[in-house]
C-alpha cells in the first residue's frame, strides 16, 4: 500500500507526459493516493513502535543499501499532509494555457518526491526522492511563474542545489562515522547502532553541523532563508503550495527522523547556535514580513517565520517540543497551502497582489474571506486550529527542555522571545487580511465573483483538516509521541 | 563455454578496420553509409564476444608479450567500454555524415575513412588499458593519437575544423614529447619500464627518489593532456568546438577515459612517494574550478560540453586522488552514458538549427523525445538523484570524505553548485523560451534506438549500479 502512495504520482505524471488527459488522470490519480494514505490511517497499528507495511527491494548488498519504504506514526503524518497538499493543489490548478500536460506532470513530480522521502526507510532514497522535485520545481517557475519569475527559478534552484549537496556530505559522513559493520544506509540499523554509542561524540559533532546546514538550506532557515519568499511569490499557486506546504517539510523530517534520534550529542553541542538562527527566523524575517507590501511576499516570508517555531521544537529536544514540532509541521503545511492557493487565486481574479489595491473583497467575495480568514487565524496560532496545539507545544517544551535547567537558560529566554512573535505574526496576518478583505471595495473589483463551487471543495478540504486536528490533536500525538520517547531517551 | 583470449579482440578490432578499408577502396560505388554498419555490426559482436574473455592479469614476472600486456579486469571492461563508445559514435557519425559530405562537394569520397578510422582508434584504446609498460603505453597512445589527428581535421575545408585540427596536432606532439622524456628519466634512475618491477625498483632505498619523481611529473604533464586537466587543458575547448562532433563526443569520452586507465595504472608505483597525492590534488583543484567557472558563461552548447569535460575531468581526479578504482570507473561509465548522450541530440539538433544553446529554443514543444533525452543528459551531467551521474559523483564525494579531503570536497560542492547553473541553461532554453519555428526534428530509426538506450541505462544505473561493481569483481 505504500508502494502505492509512493508510485501513484510519479507513475500518473509520467503518463502524463507521454500523452494522457492532464486534468482528470491528475486529479484521478491525486484522489487515489489521498484514498490510499487515508487507509493507511485507518489500518495504522498504534500498538507497535516499528515501522510498518515494510517493503524492501535490495540494491546493493556490500554498500547495505536497499530500497525500503514503510510508515510509522510521523511518517504516517507526513505522508498524509502531502496527499491532501497534492490533492487541493491539483484541483486548484484548473486549466493552463501553455502545455498543460507538462505542468500537471510537474506538479505530480513534485508529491510523489516528498511522498517517496516520507515513505523511505532507506538513508539513500530518502535523500535521493526529494531531489526529484528540483528539476520541475525549476520549470514550474521558469515557465508558469509571474513577476520576477526568471531570477526566482535560479536563485531557488542554485539554493536548493548546494542545500541538498551539503546534507548529501553531511548523510555520507554519518555513514561513515559508523564502524564499518554498522555501516547501512538502514534508518532501523543506524538507529540501533547509535543506541548502543556507535557514533563517537566528536563525529556527532561535526555530522550534525553538515545536516543543519544542508536541511537548514532547504527549510529556509536564517540565514540561507532568502531563496524562499522570492521563489514562493513567482511560483504559480499549485506550486507554491506544494513546495511551502510540503516539500519543504522535508528538511524538518529529516532532523526529526535522522538528526534527533542518530545524533543527540551533535544536537546539544550546537543548540545554542540553532537557537540564536531560529530567532533570526522569528523576529528578523518576522519584522521583515510585518514591511512587505504585497500577499504573496508577505506569505512567503511569512512561511519562513513560522520555520523558527518548528525549529524551536525540534531544539528543545524533549518530548514535548519535539512532538509539538511534528504537529505544528503538519499544522503549518495545510495552513499555509490554503492560504497560498486564496493568494493565487485573488491574483488570477484581480492581476495584482499590491495590499493598497485591494480592499473590502469579503464583500464580494465571502466564501474566500473566510477560507483565508481560517488559514490566517491558524497561521497566527487562534487555538482550535491545527496551529495551536503545535505552537503551545513548542513553547512549554522549549521552557522546559529536556536538557539540564541550569545550562540551558538559553532556552526560556529564546522562548520569551519567540512568544513576541506570536505579536508579530498576528500584526501580519491580520493587517493583511484588513488591506485584502475588509474596509470598502475598490470600484474596480465590484464585478468580482466569488469562488466557484468546484473550488469551494478543495479549500473546504483544507479548513476541515485544520479544525479536525485543531480540536483532536491528541490522535496525532497519540501515533508520533511514543516514537519520540524512543528515540530521546535511547541516548541518554 | 567457449575460449577467447584478450589479444584475440585487439586483432579482430584492427582486422575489421582493415576489411573496411579495403571495401571503400575496392568498391567505390556502394553507398558508404554500408560500412559503417558493417563497423557497427562488427565491433557489436567483439563486444558481446569480450563477455567470454576470462580474465588473466599478468604474473608479476611475466616475460614477453604478457610483460607489457595484462587482461584483468579492469582491462576488460575498459576494452567493452571502447567498443561501447565506438558503437555509439558511429551511430553518430551516420547522423553526421550529410555535413562531411557538404565538405567534400561532388563526391562521397572521405566518407569511407570517417567510418574506418574510429575502428583503429578503438584497437588503440583497446590496448592502451591494458598496458603495463611505459613502452607499449607509449605506443598505444600514439596509435589512438595519430588516428585522432585524421578524425579531428577530417572537415578540412572547414577553416575552424583546420585551426582545431592544427593545435591539437602541436599539443598532442608536445604531450607526447614530455611522455618520452618523462619515460626516459624513469627508465635511466630505475632501469625499468614495466609497472610491477617498477614499483619493486623504487621500494629499493637506493633509487634516487627525486630523479623518478621528476620522470612521474613529466608523464602526468602528458596524461594531463589526455584527460584534460587544468593547465594542459588550453587545447581542450577549441579543438572540440572545431572538430566535428561525433569526433569531439569520442575524444571527450574514450580518450579520457584511457588517460584516466593509464593513470591509474601509471600512479601505482609512485604512490610510495608522498608527493605525488599533493601534486594530484592540487590539480583536481585546478580543474574543478577551472573546468566549471569558465562553462559558466558559454552561449555554445558544443563549447560548454568541453568545458564540461574538463570539469568531469576534475571530479574524477578526485577518485584518483583517493585511489578509488570502483568509483573512477563507475563515473567513466556515467559519464560515457551522459556525455555521448548529449551529443547525440546535439548533432541532430545541429543540422536543423545550430549549435547555440539558444538553438534549442522550444526543442520542448517541436520534438519532446529529443528534448527528454537532453533533460535526461543534462540533470544526468549536473548530478540529480535517480541518474547514473549522480550516483558517480556520490561515489566520488564517498571516497573523497573517508579520506578527508576537505578542500576537495568543499570546492566539489561549490562546483556543483556552478554545474547545475549551466546545465539547466539548457534546459531552460528547451522548456521555458519559446521558438517561432515549430516543425518537428526528424530522427531516424537507428539514432532512436541508440538515444533511447542510452536514456534508458542512465536512469537504469542510477538507481541500481550494482552491475558495473559486479562486472569488475567478475
Amino acid at each position: 500500500m505504500v508502494l502505492v502512495v509512493v508510485f501513484c504520482p510519479i507513475i500518473t505524471a509520467i503518463l502524463i507526459m507521454v500523452g494522457a488527459p492532464a486534468r482528470k488522470t491528475a486529479l484521478g490519480a491525486s484522489i487515489l493516493t489521498f484514498a490510499a494514505a487515508l487507509f493507511l490511517l485507518i489500518s495504522f497499528d498504534q500498538g507497535t513502535n516499528n515501522f510498518q507495511h515494510v517493503t524492501s527491494f535490495t540494491i546493493s548488498p556490500e554498500w547495505r543499501l536497499s530500497f525500503t519504504t514503510g510508515i510509522d506514526g510521523l511518517s504516517l503524518m507526513m505522508v498524509l499532509l502531502a496527499s491532501i497538499v497534492t490533492l487541493a493543489a491539483v484541483w486548484f490548478a484548473g486549466t493552463i494555457e501553455r502545455y498543460e500536460n507538462a505542468f500537471y506532470a510537474c506538479l505530480l513530480f513534485i508529491s510523489g518526491g516528498a511522498i517517496g522521502a516520507f515513505a523511505s526507510i532507506d538513508l539513500f532514497f530518502f535523500y535521493a526522492f526529494h531531489e526529484l522535485a528540483l528539476i520541475p520545481t525549476f520549470l514550474l517557475i521558469g515557465i508558469w511563474g509571474s513577476g520576477n519569475r526568471v531570477a526566482a527559478a535560479w536563485k531557488i534552484t542554485i539554493y536548493l542545489a548546494i542545500g541538498s549537496f551539503v546534507l548529501l556530505l553531511g548523510l555520507i559522513l554519518l555513514y561513515q562515522s559508523f564502524p564499518p559493520v554498522w555501516r547501512s544506509f538502514d534508518i532501523r540499523a543506524l538507529q540501533i547502532g547509535a543506541a548502543q554509542g556507535q557514533i563517537a561524540a566528536e563525529a556527532q559533532r561535526h555530522v550534525y553541523l553538515l545536516l543543519l546546514i544542508g536541511f537548514g538550506i532547504l527549510i529556509s532557515l536564517f540565514p540561507f532563508h532568502t531563496w524562499a519568499p522570492e521563489a514562493y511569490a513567482s511560483a504559480p499557486a499549485p506550486a507554491a503550495m506544494l513546495h511551502a506546504g510540503v516539500l519543504k517539510k522535508f528538511g524538518l523530517y529529516g532532523l526529526l527522523r535522522v538528526a534527533i534520534p542518530l545524533l543527540p550529542e551533535g544536537a546539544r553541542h550546537w543548540a545554542g547556535l540553532l537557537v540564536v538562527l531560529l530567532l533570526g527566523n522569528i523576529i528578523y524575517v518576522g519584522l521583515v514580513t510585518i514591511a512587505q507590501k504585497r500577499l504573496d511576499w508577505m506569505l512567503g516570508y511569512s512561511s519562513v517565520m513560522h520555520m523558527g517555531y518548528i525549529f524551536l521544537g525540534i531544539a528543545s529536544a524533549g518530548i514535548l517540543g519535539v512532538t509539538g514540532a511534528a504537529v505544528l509541521m503538519f499544522a503549518h503545511g495545510l495552513s499555509i497551502a490554503l492560504l497560498f492557493a486564496l493568494a493565487g487565486e485573488l491574483r488570477q481574479r484581480t492581476g495584482t497582489l499590491v495590499f493598497d489595491d485591494l480592499g473590502g473583497l469579503a464583500r464580494v467575495m465571502p466564501f474566500a474571506g473566510l477560507a483565508f480568514g481560517f488559514g490566517a487565524f491558524a497561521a497566527i496560532g487562534l487555538p482550535g486550529l491545527a496551529n495551536f496545539a503545535g505552537e503551545i507545544m513548542i513553547f512549554f517544551g522549549s521552557f522546559k527542555n529536556g536538557w539540564a535547567m541550569d545550562r540551558f537558560h538559553i532556552f526560556q529566554i529564546a522562548t520569551v522571545l519567540a512568544l513576541w512573535g506570536v505579536v508579530i505574526s498576528t500584526v501580519y496576518m491580520l493587517r493583511a487580511y484588513r488591506k485584502t478583505f475588509m474596509g470598502t471595495v475598490n470600484e474596480r473589483w465590484k464585478e468580482l465573483v466569488d469562488l466557484r463551487p468546484a473550488l469551494r471543495l478543495p479549500v473546504a478540504l483544507l479548513v476541515a483538516a485544520l479544525l479536525c486536528y485543531g480540536f483532536f490533536p491528541q490522535s496525532f500525538v497519540r501515533m508520533i509521541a511514543p516514537k519520540f520517547r524512543t528515540y530521546l531517551t535511547a541516548n541518554r | 563455454m567457449m575460449k577467447i583470449s584478450a589479444p584475440e579482440l585487439e586483432i579482430a578490432v584492427l582486422v575489421l578496420g582493415m576489411v573496411i578499408l579495403m571495401v571503400e577502396a575496392f568498391a567505390a560505388k556502394i553507398d558508404k553509409r554500408i560500412l559503417a554498419f558493417a563497423g557497427i555490426g562488427g565491433l557489436a559482436i567483439i563486444f558481446l564476444a569480450s563477455f567470454f574473455v576470462a580474465p588473466f592479469p599478468s604474473p608479476n614476472q611475466a616475460t614477453g608479450f604478457w610483460s607489457f600486456y595484462t587482461a584483468d579486469r579492469l582491462s576488460i571492461f575498459f576494452k567493452q567500454f571502447a567498443l561501447l563508445a565506438t558503437i555509439l559514435v558511429l551511430v553518430m557519425m551516420i547522423d553526421y555524415a550529410p555535413v562531411v559530405r557538404r565538405s567534400f562537394p561532388g563526391s562521397q569520397d572521405g566518407l569511407g575513412e570517417f567510418f574506418a578510422v574510429p575502428i583503429f582508434t578503438c584497437a588503440g584504446l583497446m590496448y592502451l588499458v591494458s598496458a603495463i609498460d611505459f613502452v607499449f603505453i607509449f605506443v598505444a597512445i600514439e596509435l589512438v593519437t595519430i588516428s585522432f589527428y585524421v578524425l579531428v581535421s577530417f572537415t578540412r575545408r572547414n577553416p575552424v575544423t583546420l585551426e582545431a585540427g592544427t593545435k591539437y596536432l602541436v599539443l598532442s606532439a608536445l604531450s607526447t614529447a614530455f611522455l618520452v622524456y618523462g619515460i626516459a628519466w624513469i627508465f635511466g634512475v630505475t632501469g625499468q619500464t614495466n609497472l610491477h618491477r617498477l614499483t619493486e625498483a623504487l621500494a629499493n632505498p637506493a633509487t634516487d627518489r627525486g630523479a623518478a619523481l621528476l620522470g612521474m611529473v613529466f608523464v602526468l604533464v602528458a596524461l594531463g593532456f589526455k584527460i584534460a586537466a587544468v593547465p594542459f587543458q588550453i587545447w581542450v575547448p577549441d579543438v572540440y568546438q572545431g572538430a566535428p562532433t561525433p569526433v569531439t563526443a569520442y575524444l571527450s569520452v574514450a580518450s579520457k577515459a584511457a588517460g584516466f586507465v593509464v593513470l591509474l595504472r601509471v600512479l601505482v608505483p609512485f604512490l610510495t612517494l608522498p608527493q605525488t597525492q599533493r601534486v594530484i590534488v592540487l590539480i583536481a583543484l585546478l580543474t574543478l574550478i577551472y573546468g566549471n567557472l569558465a562553462a559558466l558563461p558559454q552561449a555554445n552548447l558544443k563549447r560548454l560540453l568541453a568545458y564540461s569535460s574538463i570539469a568531469h575531468a576534475g571530479y574524477l581526479l578526485i577518485g584518483v586522488v583517493c585511489f578509488d578504482v570502483r568509483a573512477v570507473t563507475f563515473y567513466l561509465v556515467a559519464y560515457l552514458l551522459m556525455t555521448l548522450l548529449s551529443f547525440a541530440v546535439l548533432i541532430i539538433v545541429a543540422q536543423h538549427t545550430g549549435e547555440e544553446i539558444s538553438d534549442f529554443d522550444g526543442l520542448g514543444r517541436r520534438s519532446p523525445f529529443l528534448a527528454f533525452a537532453m533533460l535526461i543528459g543534462m540533470v544526468s551531467l549536473a548530478g540529480v538523484p535517480f541518474t547514473a551521474g549522480f550516483l558517480g559523483k556520490f561515489y566520488i564525494f564517498y571516497a573523497a570524505i573517508l579520506q578527508r579531503q576537505i578542500a576537495l570536497v568543499v570546492v566539489g560542492v561549490i562546483t556543483v553548485g556552478c554545474g547545475f547553473y549551466y546545465y539547466l541553461k539548457v534546459v531552460r532554453a528547451m522548456y521555458w523560451q519559446s521558438t517561432t519555428n515549430s516543425s518537428k526534428i526528424p530522427v531516424n530509426g537507428l539514432s532512436r534506438l541508440a538515444i533511447s538506450v542510452l536514456v534508458i541505462a542512465t536512469i537504469w544505473l542510477g538507481v541500481y549500479p550494482q552491475p558495473i561493481f559486479d562486472a569488475l569483481k567478475r
